[in-house]
C-alpha cells in the first residue's frame, strides 16, 4: 500500500471523529464544535480522470450545541465523540452522531430538481394574476443546482449519566447501542423516549469503582452478539439472548499481565481505547496505549496477534502520565479484506501493518512533507543508536499532534486521517492508476 | 553519597526504631525509589484534584489515576514506608515541588544542584529499573516531599478509631468519586492550604475533596489545614501500634 495524498481539507475544529459510510461514497467527520461536516466521493468521469476520487464537502451542520446541565452546575461539551451511519434503505442517508450525552439521528436528502409551471402561482412563488391564466398547465420536474438537506429525525436524550463514548448500529438495522463509561443501553431506532439497558458495571457503592466501559461494539453479523472493552484492558463479549441484564458476559477476553513489564503505569497503558470488529466478524482489533492486538473471538486466554506501534514511549511513561498524555485514546482500524490494520500515533504519524507479511510502516500526515499526489514517504523513530538522515528522535516527537481517529474506506485503499483541524484523505497510488 | 545521607538525618523516617547504621546499605539504595514513588504519588493526587472543572471530569482517566494512587499506596504500608511519614511541616517547599510537576521530565543534567527540582529528573530512567541514583539531586527534595505526605499522616495519627481509619484511607478516592457524583459546591478544606499565596491560582482548582454528605468525616480532614501537630506525632513508636492496626484493616480489605 502506497498512500499518495488525495486531499487535505482545514476544517474549523478540532476533528473528534471520522466515519465512512458503508458505500465508502460518504464520509462524515465531527468536531469538537458540535458540527458535523460531510464529504463525498466525486463519481468517476472520464473527461477529468485525476478528479476522480477526491473527496469534496457534501454537507456542513451543526449537530449539538453547547448546554448546560442545572441539576450538577456543568455544561454538556458540544464534541462529538460518535458518528455512525445507518445502512443505506432508500435514496436518503441517515446518521447517529452523539455527544456525552445526547444522540442523535439525522437524515440527509437531496433535491436536485424542483417543480415549475404552476398554475397559481410564478416562479417566484407569487399569485398570479388569474385574469392572465388561460390554459392549464402540468408542472414539471427540471433539474435545480444541488441542495443537501439534512434534518433531525430523531433525539435520544437522558438516556445517559456518564459520557457517551460509543454508539454502534446492529446488523437488524433496527437497534442500535450506546455506551458510556458505565452503562451500555440499547435502543429502538424509532423510539426515542426507552431505551433499555443492557450492560451496568457501576458498583453500589462509587468508592468500589475500579473500572470502567471504555468502548463498545455490536457484532457485524450476529445481531445478538456485542463486545465492550474496559479501562482494565479486558474485553467482554456479550450474548443478548442470554439475559436482558448483559452484566454477565459470555467470553471474557484476557492476556495475563507480564510480570517483568509491571510498573505503576501497567494498568494505565494496558486500558482499551478502542475495540473494532473485522469485517469477517471473526477478529476484534483493540487498542491500547503502546500496543494494537488481534484478538480471534474463538480465544480468549491472548491476542492471536500484537503488534507495537510505538514502544519507545515505554520508557517516557512518566512524563507522558505527567503531561497527561498517557490517557490519550487512539482508534483504530481494519481494511476492508483484515488485511491491514492502522492506527494513529503522535507526532501526527500513523502506522500499518500487514497481517500477512507482517511489514509495518509509519507514515505522516502533515502539509509540509506532502505535497498533493505526492507519494507519502515512510518515517522512522530512531531510539539512540545508529541514526538515519530522516529519522526522527523519540525526544523531539511532538506530543500535542495526536492522531487519534482514522478511518479505511470499507473496500478500497483509501484511508482518512484526522490530525487536529485537518482531515487527509490518502489513497493508494496504484488504486489511482488503475483509473 | 555521604553528604546525601548527612542531609537525610533530617528525615525522621529513619530515627526512633530503625537501627540507623544497619539500614544504611538500604538507605543508599532505596529512597530514590521511594522519593519517585512518593512523587508519583503527589502527582496523582494533584492530578485528582484538578478535575474539578467546568465540564464533568473524565471518569475513565479518573478512575486510572485512582488506581495508581491505590497501588503506591497498598505497596507503601507493604514496605512500610508509611511509618517513615514524618511531622516536620514543609509547606513552604511543597510549593516548589508542586509547581514544577508542570515541567515534563527533563534528564538529570539540565537540572541545577540544590534546586527543589522533583526527582522526575531521572524518574525516566531510574524509576523501573530501579537504580540508585545521584543521591545529592534526591535528597535535595526530601525535606520538600515531606508536606504532602506530612498531610497524609496527620490524618492517620489523629484518629483514634480504627474503623474510621480505615474508611478515611480510602477518603481522598471515596471523596473525589463522590464530588463526581454529585458536584455541589464544596466547603473547601484545602489539602493544600498552608502553601502561601502565591499559589492560589492553582488554588481555585484544588477544591475540597468532601462532599456535605460526607460531614462526618470531616474532623480528620481538620488536620489538613492545621498546623501539624507535634504533640501526637513527636513520638513516631506509641503511633506505629495504630498504624499497625490500620495496616492491618487495609490488607484484609
Amino acid at each position: 500500500f502506497l498512500p499518495l495524498i488525495l486531499m487535505c481539507s482545514n476544517l474549523s475544529d478540532i476533528i473528534s471523529t471520522v466515519e465512512f459510510n458503508h458505500t465508502g461514497e460518504l464520509l462524515a467527520t465531527g468536531d469538537k464544535g458540535g458540527r458535523v461536516v460531510i464529504f463525498q466521493r466525486e463519481p468517476e468521469s472520464k473527461n477529468e480522470p485525476y478528479n476522480q476520487g477526491e473527496y469534496n464537502v457534501y454537507s456542513t451542520f451543526q449537530s449539538h450545541e453547547p448546554e448546560f446541565d442545572y441539576l450538577k452546575s456543568l455544561e454538556i461539551e458540544e464534541k462529538i465523540n460518535k458518528i455512525k451511519w445507518l445502512p443505506q434503505q432508500n435514496a436518503a442517508h441517515s446518521l447517529l452522531s452523539t455527544n456525552d450525552k445526547t444522540i442523535k439521528l439525522w437524515k440527509i436528502t437531496e433535491r436536485d430538481k424542483r417543480p415549475e409551471g404552476y398554475n397559481l402561482k410564478d416562479e417566484e412563488g407569487k399569485l398570479k394574476d388569474l385574469s392572465t391564466v388561460t390554459s392549464l398547465q402540468v408542472p414539471v420536474l427540471k433539474p435545480m443546482d444541488l441542495m443537501v438537506e439534512v434534518t433531525p429525525r430523531r433525539i435520544f436524550a437522558n438516556g445517559h449519566t456518564y459520557h457517551v463514548n460509543s454508539i454502534s448500529v446492529n446488523s437488524d438495522c433496527e437497534t442500535y447501542m450506546s455506551a458510556d463509561d458505565l452503562r451500555i443501553n440499547l435502543w429502538h431506532l424509532a423510539i426515542t423516549d426507552r431505551s433499555f439497558n443492557i450492560v451496568d458495571i457501576k458498583p453500589a457503592n462509587m468508592e468500589d469503582l475500579t473500572e470502567v466501559i471504555t468502548a463498545s461494539e455490536f457484532h457485524p453479523h450476529h445481531c445478538n452478539l456485542f463486545v465492550y472493552s474496559s479501562s482494565k484492558g479486558s474485553l467482554r463479549l456479550c450474548d443478548m439472548r442470554a439475559s436482558a441484564l448483559c452484566d454477565k458476559h459470555s467470553k471474557l477476553y484476557e492476556e495475563p499481565e507480564d510480570p517483568s513489564n509491571r510498573s505503576f503505569f501497567s494498568e494505565i497503558i494496558s486500558s482499551v481505547s478502542d475495540v473494532k470488529f473485522s469485517h469477517s466478524g471473526r477478529y476484534m482489533l483493540t487498542r491500547d496505549y503502546l500496543t494494537v492486538k488481534v484478538w480471534d473471538l474463538n480465544m480468549e486466554t491472548k491476542p492471536v496477534e500484537t503488534y507495537q506501534v510505538h514502544d519507545y514511549l515505554r520508557s517516557k511513561l512518566c512524563s507522558l502520565y505527567e503531561n497527561d498524555c498517557i490517557f490519550d485514546k487512539f482508534e483504530c482500524a481494519w481494511n476492508g479484506s483484515d488485511s491491514v490494520i492502522m492506527t494513529g500515533a503522535y507526532n501526527n504519524f500513523f502506522r500499518m501493518f500487514d497481517r500477512n507479511t507482517k511489514r509495518d510502516v509509519t507514515l505522516e500526515a502533515s502539509r509540509e512533507s506532502s505535497k498533493p499526489r505526492a507519494i507519502l514517504k515512510p518515517r522512522r523513530v530512531c531510539v539512540g543508536g545508529k541514526r538515519r538522515k530522516d529519522d526522527i528522535s523519540v525526544d523531539s516527537l511532538d506530543f500535542t499532534k495526536k492522531i487519534l481517529h482514522t478511518a479505511w474506506h470499507p473496500t478500497e485503499n483509501i484511508i482518512a486521517i484526522a490530525a487536529t483541524n485537518n482531515l487527509y484523505i490518502f489513497q493508494d497510488k496504484v488504486n489511482s492508476e488503475m483509473h | 553519597m555521604d553528604t546525601m545521607f548527612v542531609r537525610g538525618l533530617k528525615r525522621k523516617c529513619f530515627d526512633g526504631e530503625e537501627d540507623i547504621e544497619g539500614t544504611l546499605a538500604g538507605i543508599k539504595a532505596v529512597p530514590s525509589y521511594n522519593l519517585q514513588r512518593q512523587s508519583l504519588l503527589d502527582m496523582s493526587l494533584v492530578k485528582l484534584q484538578l478535575c474539578h472543572m467546568l465540564v464533568e471530569p473524565n471518569l475513565c482517566r479518573s478512575v486510572l489515576i485512582a488506581n495508581t494512587v491505590r497501588q503506591i499506596q497498598e505497596e507503601m504500608t507493604q514496605d512500610g514506608t508509611w511509618q517513615m511519614i514524618n511531622a516536620q511541616n514543609t509547606g513552604q517547599a511543597s510549593l516548589d515541588r508542586l509547581v514544577s510537576t508542570d515541567i515534563l521530565c527533563r534528564s538529570s543534567g539540565d537540572q541545577a544542584e540544590g534546586k527543589h527540582v522533583p526527582a522526575y529528573g531521572t524518574f525516566n530512567k531510574d524509576f523501573e529499573s530501579d537504580q540508585a541514583q545521584d543521591g545529592s539531586e534526591t535528597m535535595s527534595t526530601a525535606s520538600s516531599v515531606q508536606a504532602p505526605r506530612n498531610l497524609q499522616s496527620n490524618m492517620w495519627e489523629e484518629m483514634e478509631n480504627p474503623q474510621e481509619n480505615k474508611g478515611n484511607f480510602q477518603k481522598s478516592l471515596d471523596q473525589i468519586f463522590e464530588t463526581l457524583e454529585n458536584k455541589s459546591p464544596n466547603s473547601v478544606e484545602d489539602l493544600f492550604s498552608e502553601v502561601d499565596n502565591s499559589y492560589y491560582d492553582l488554588d481555585t482548582m484544588l477544591t475540597g475533596m468532601m462532599t456535605n454528605t460526607k460531614m462526618g468525616h470531616c474532623d480528620s480532614l481538620e488536620t489538613f489545614s492545621s498546623p501539624t501537630n507535634t504533640a501526637s506525632n513527636s513520638n513516631c513508636k506509641s503511633d506505629l501500634n495504630d498504624l499497625d492496626h490500620i495496616v492491618e484493616i487495609l490488607v484484609e480489605s
